[in-house]
């Protein structure tokens, strides 16, 4: 039931209890403590809404910046990530195989922002060796999800 | 001038409720629970396939019996999931849609007066197309005690000395109902004895919901050889619209469905059996994933009717529940129009599916959770009302 939960909530977390007992086929009881046992060992990360802000008047802008450093003695990455991910205005930090290390997405409210914390805090840390910037044009789909979701009749024909 | 029409075709009844749903896409807030079809686009990878294939100017017939790549997928396929072995040329057959391989499989097995036995509620198709292959259709009026399973009591006594072959619809359209390995080996022993063939569709193969996987009756043993095995892309894949199917059987028999296949259709759509090539090599995750929210609403519906104190088996296999309506003293018929009348939900009775379909309803389950939330919060509404009064 695990995989089953983590799948059906991963795209509807605001689904409630008795629903879930339900179609999982299992007591509300055993969900409810899979799901905390889910969250005690970290599976569960949180619960997030995943909104357009596009469709809003709040400006925001989002940057993918790719990172090359040098990993530390003893630590790898995993020191200069978290100097990186630690800073609020990070969405993410991924380490990446290929041409660079560190992928790094950004959400400010202006362009002067994001070029501000990549020029004065990001690149004058001691182990970035160089950083590229990508702003956001257009979100498509985010987190599987098609934004601009073009509205689908059901054209199916009982048949029978 | 006296336009020319077969006796044979001018007594078979077209389906008769389709007036009825055509009331259906004129409500504006009508819920249809009525199709027989996934509710899932097919899986995009798939779909890139045929889009490819239209690129490459796939646009040719291909042989009779269908691509030869796809003949050996489907070949892995029948050995992958049921230890079946099916030489790729000459047993197996690449129709359009499981419902051609029905049709031209009984023409190639019926002489005129040949009697074949369909076990009902089935499949609309088995009926008109026995009749069309000039067979006297013998019919099996499955109970709902046994979930509506085929016993072999059943079997036995519709069996006479004109018995050529029986027809087995499991999973089941509209029961819901499957047959299990147990259920089957006792069909089987009949089938042996009395020396007869099975035509046994499998379409919705891929959709049980049982702890074990579906398996075919010709995978027992001895037989492989009397049984005709039809399947297709429709349910599992969700590719209704490609209009795919197969056959596998002895090639004895393949060889003389081969050629009506021949004269009658040429081949099957060249960019579906493309396409259908990668749905076998990778469609096995997508498949599992469609599967897992068709249970997911099976639990749901099944749950709203134990809720609503409605009587209904827990079915294993295909998308459909087949709810009990006897209590409210109607026909199946009557039940149906009142609920779309009164509630503007579409279920269709029964009956649509043979007289033993009487006091049912088949209820399909390819629609989201969303819709089906709806349709049971009415139904739920109108079965309070009928019993309110």
């Amino acid at each position: 039931m695990r995989e089953e939960l983590l799948l059906i909530i991963e795209k509807n977390s605001r689904i409630d209890l008795k629903e879930l007992a339900v179609i999982l086929g299992v007591s509300q009881e055993d969900v409810l403590n899979e799901l905390q046992n889910l969250e005690k060992e970290g599976i569960i990360c949180g619960y997030h809404t995943l909104i357009d802000w596009d469709k809003t008047s709040v400006e925001k802008i989002n940057a993918l910046i790719e990172v090359r450093v040098t990993p530390q003695r003893g630590q790898g990455f995993d020191h200069i990530a978290e100097r990186i991910y630690n800073y609020p205005e990070v969405k993410s930090v991924y380490l990446i195989s290929g041409a660079y290390d560190l992928l790094v997405t950004l959400e400010q409210k202006s362009l002067k922002e994001i070029s501000a914390f990549v020029s004065d805090k990001l690149s004058t840390l001691e182990s970035v060796l160089s950083t590229a910037t990508h702003f956001i044009l257009k979100k498509y789909k985010d987190h599987g999800t098609i934004l601009e979701k073009k509205h689908k009749e059901d054209e199916r024909e009982i048949m029978i | 001038m006296s336009i020319p029409i077969s006796k044979t075709i001018q007594d078979i009844k077209p389906s008769g409720i389709r007036k009825f749903f055509d009331i259906v896409s004129e409500m504006k807030d009508a819920i249809s629970l009525g199709v027989g079809e996934p509710d899932f686009d097919t899986p995009w990878h798939i779909r890139d396939e045929g889009i490819y294939a239209f690129e490459q100017g796939k646009t040719f017939y291909t042989s009779n019996s269908g691509l030869k790549d796809l003949r050996i997928e489907i070949s892995n396929y029948m050995k992958r999931k049921q230890g079946l072995i099916y030489c790729p040329d000459g047993e197996i057959l690449v129709t359009v849609g499981g419902s051609e391989a029905i049709d031209i499989g009984l023409r190639a097995m019926i002489n005129e007066g040949d009697e074949v036995i369909i076990p009902q509620p089935s499949y609309v198709s088995y009926e008109p197309c026995a009749r069309l292959a000039g067979a006297n259709p013998v019919i099996i009026d499955l109970k709902s005690e046994n979930e509506f399973r085929l016993t072999a009591e059943e079997l036995e006594n519709a069996i006479t000395d004109k018995t050529k072959v029986l027809i087995l619809p499991y999973p089941n359209n509209p029961t819901g109902a499957i047959m299990e390995k147990s259920d089957l080996e006792k069909i089987a022993k009949v089938i042996k004895e009395k020396d007869i063939f099975v035509m046994s569709d499998e379409i919705y193969s891929e959709l049980t919901y049982s702890d074990t996987p579906h398996v075919s009756i010709a995978s027992l043993d001895g037989m492989r050889d009397r049984t005709l095995l039809i399947n297709g892309f429709s349910k599992a894949y969700a590719m209704t619209g490609w209009r795919l199917g197969y056959a596998c059987g002895p090639k004895e028999l393949l060889a003389q469905m081969t050629k009506i296949h021949q004269y009658c259709i040429m081949c099957a759509p060249t960019i579906s059996q493309y396409a259908a090539v990668d749905a076998l090599k990778n469609g096995d995750e997508d498949v599992k994933t469609m599967k897992m929210s068709y249970n997911q609403r099976r639990r749901f519906l099944l749950n709203a009717f134990n809720e609503m104190g409605l009587e209904c088996f827990e079915p294993f296999g295909a998308f459909y529940v087949f709810p009990c309506i006897k209590e409210f003293g109607m026909t199946s018929e009557e039940f149906a129009t009142k609920f779309l009348e009164e509630e503007h939900v579409a279920a269709v009775p029964g009956t649509a599916f043979g007289r033993s379909g009487e006091g049912f309803l088949r209820i399909s389950y390819a629609y989201s959770l969303d819709t089906l939330k709806v349709a049971m919060e009415r139904l739920a509404r109108f079965v309070n009302k009928l019993r309110s009064k």
